[in-house]
């Protein structure tokens, strides 16, 4: 009896000692960026390009980035949003348990687990050879390709949750497997379909590895999908690089841009997701 | 008789678990056919055959013949969904769909081409009176079906199964999830229904068994052991399986 309370007792700490790793490095890189980026945010950063002489401390600031990531992750998840959706509802509603939905699932995973200079070296490559210069189309498509198998994989799962019955009740009413799916398993999904956007909209603005070569960069705002366009990952990447210490404060402001568009991103999805599961069946 | 489904030579298979062994029967129209047996007895899987459900399940198989109105359901080159309009059905568990009251019912609907406003709008409400749901939804008929409670769900699935005017009524314990009010409700409308539909039946409580039943099937183990008009079975049985399962002996 003793033993066992001691033993309960004894991963009861090791819980809470985790707990509090996870909460602690959170917090403490949300401080670092804090302390360090908060004195060289101000308007200017936020609101202009870089001007002649921003890199050895002098005037201008970061829009160009923070549009650049925007256009980027935003066009991103928005194509790969166009190709995932179709395949996790192939996959949850209609191969489900088949052989080749584990085939698909397979490939998925692996290509979830390829580290993202890869997708930029292989999309550099690919450009190459199709005689494209580094882009916002370029970064938009590799970007894409580095989303795609987070949000289908995450929409699969969600869908895969979903009770069958749902789904039979209406079949049962002579709906087809289409009617289905993009009437009753969508919105049945749909707050969890919002967490996997923000999942794969997260993985894409905050990847350096992938854009470095695809997308480029430049100080000017974008214009067209056929120019360079700079990023928030990149801007934190060349500033922290530079020996001025003004310019590396000002990489970790880039770096707090960064954290607080995904922190809003995240906020707002899990509203939606509120309020989408108005009408979830569960 | 008149039978609206006659079933001939049936076998069901999950796998190799044959589930149905050479079931012949016939449902009369405008009855309730009440189906009896042993849970395990093969009487779920029995209603999946009747809307071309079973296939959904992965490794299963049927031979023999299901025919409605004559018609052979399995024969190749029927449609599929018009064969699952025409059977409506009820599950054990109310399963709403994840949309409003309104639009649970007039999802069958907008399916199956009724889009405009007005009519959209009588159906619905014609359907949820059938189903004696309307006075308490109608001031809500935006708010999400899970709202409701569990014995309501129930109805808003038969309005919404009623909708699309099938002929053939199925019910898999369809109160077994209910309270003792909500379930005198779902029968009540069953009894009402029963004019216009043939309704198909399982359940496991035998008084609700006696109260509806015009005509009884009573299976074991995949067989169906007798069936007959209700008062001939449950007074005077003729197997004796049959007897012992009326008997409480299972
Ligand atoms: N999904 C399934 N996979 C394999 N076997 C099943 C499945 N569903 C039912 N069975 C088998 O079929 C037989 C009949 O089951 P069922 O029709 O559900 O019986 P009942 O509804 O009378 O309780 C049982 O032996 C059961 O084990
Ligand atoms: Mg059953």
């Amino acid at each position: 009896m003793k033993r066992r309370q001691l033993e309960e007792g004894f991963f009861k700490v090791l819980m809470i000692l985790s707990y509090a790793l996870v909460v602690g490095i959170l917090g403490l890189i949300l401080v670092t960026v804090l302390v360090k980026g908060l004195p060289a945010l101000n308007l200017a950063m936020l609101t202009q390009t870089p001007k002649g002489g921003y890199y050895l401390g002098k005037e201008g600031g970061i829009l160009n980035a923070i549009i650049g990531s925007l256009y980027l992750a935003g066009g991103a998840t928005l194509l790969a949003l166009a190709l995932g959706l179709p395949i996790a509802i192939n996959l949850g509603a209609y191969l489900r348990k088949s052989r080749l939905a584990g085939a698909v699932r397979l490939a998925l995973d692996v290509l979830w687990g390829i580290p993202s200079i890869v997708y930029g070296a292989f999309g550099f490559t690919l450009m190459l050879a199709l005689g494209m210069r580094a882009s916002l189309l370029g970064g938009i498509l590799v970007l894409a390709l580095l989303e795609l198998p987070i949000l289908t994989r995450a929409m699969d799962e969600v869908i895969r949750m979903m009770p069958a019955e749902i789904e039979h009740a209406s079949l049962a009413m002579g709906a087809t497997r289409l009617e289905t799916a993009t009437r009753v398993v969508i919105r049945q999904t749909l707050p969890g379909i919002a967490t996997a956007i923000l999942l794969a909209f997260g993985r894409g603005i905050g990847d350096a590895a992938s854009v470095l070569f695809t997308a480029g960069y430049t100080d000017r705002l974008p214009t067209s999908l056929m120019r360079p366009v700079a990023s928030l990952p990149l801007a934190v990447f060349f500033q922290l690089g530079t020996p001025f210490p003004e310019v590396q404060q000002r990489a970790y402001a880039a770096a707090l841009v960064l954290t607080v568009i995904v922190l809003i991103v995240s906020l707002g999805s899990r509203w939606l997701a509120g309020r989408l599961s108005r009408f979830v069946i569960r | 008789m008149n039978a609206h489904v006659q079933i001939r030579n049936l076998n069901a298979f999950y796998g190799d678990n044959r589930a149905l062994k050479d079931i012949q029967l016939d449902i009369p129209r405008s009855q309730i056919t009440v189906i009896m047996g042993p849970s395990g007895c093969g009487k779920t899987t029995l209603l999946k055959c009747l809307n071309r459900f079973l296939e959904l399940n992965d490794g299963t198989r049927i031979t023999g013949q299901v025919l409605v109105d004559g018609e052979d359901i399995y024969a190749p080159g029927v449609d599929v969904t018009e064969i699952r309009k025409k059977t409506g059905l009820l599950a054990q568990r109310p399963y709403p769909l994840p949309m409003s009251i309104y639009d649970n019912v007039a999802y069958g609907l907008r399916i199956h081409g009724i889009k405009k406003g007005r009519e959209l709008e009588a159906a619905v409400r014609h359907y949820l009176e059938v189903a004696g749901l309307w006075e308490e939804v109608k001031d809500r008929l935006h708010a999400p079906a899970t709202g409701l409670s569990i014995g309501q769900q129930q109805r808003l699935c038969l309005a919404r199964g009623l909708a699309v005017e099938p002929e053939l009524l199925l019910g898999d314990e369809p109160t077994s999830a209910l309270d003792p009010i909500s379930a005198q409700h779902i029968e009540k409308r069953l009894l009402d229904l029963k004019q216009q539909y043939s309704v198909v039946l399982v359940t496991h409580i035998l008084r609700q068994a006696k109260r509806l039943a015009d005509y009884v099937i009573f299976m074991y183990l995949g067989e169906v052991v007798e069936a007959g008009p209700a008062h001939e079975v449950f007074e005077h049985p003729r197997q004796e399986r049959t007897r012992a399962y009326l008997e409480g002996q299972f």
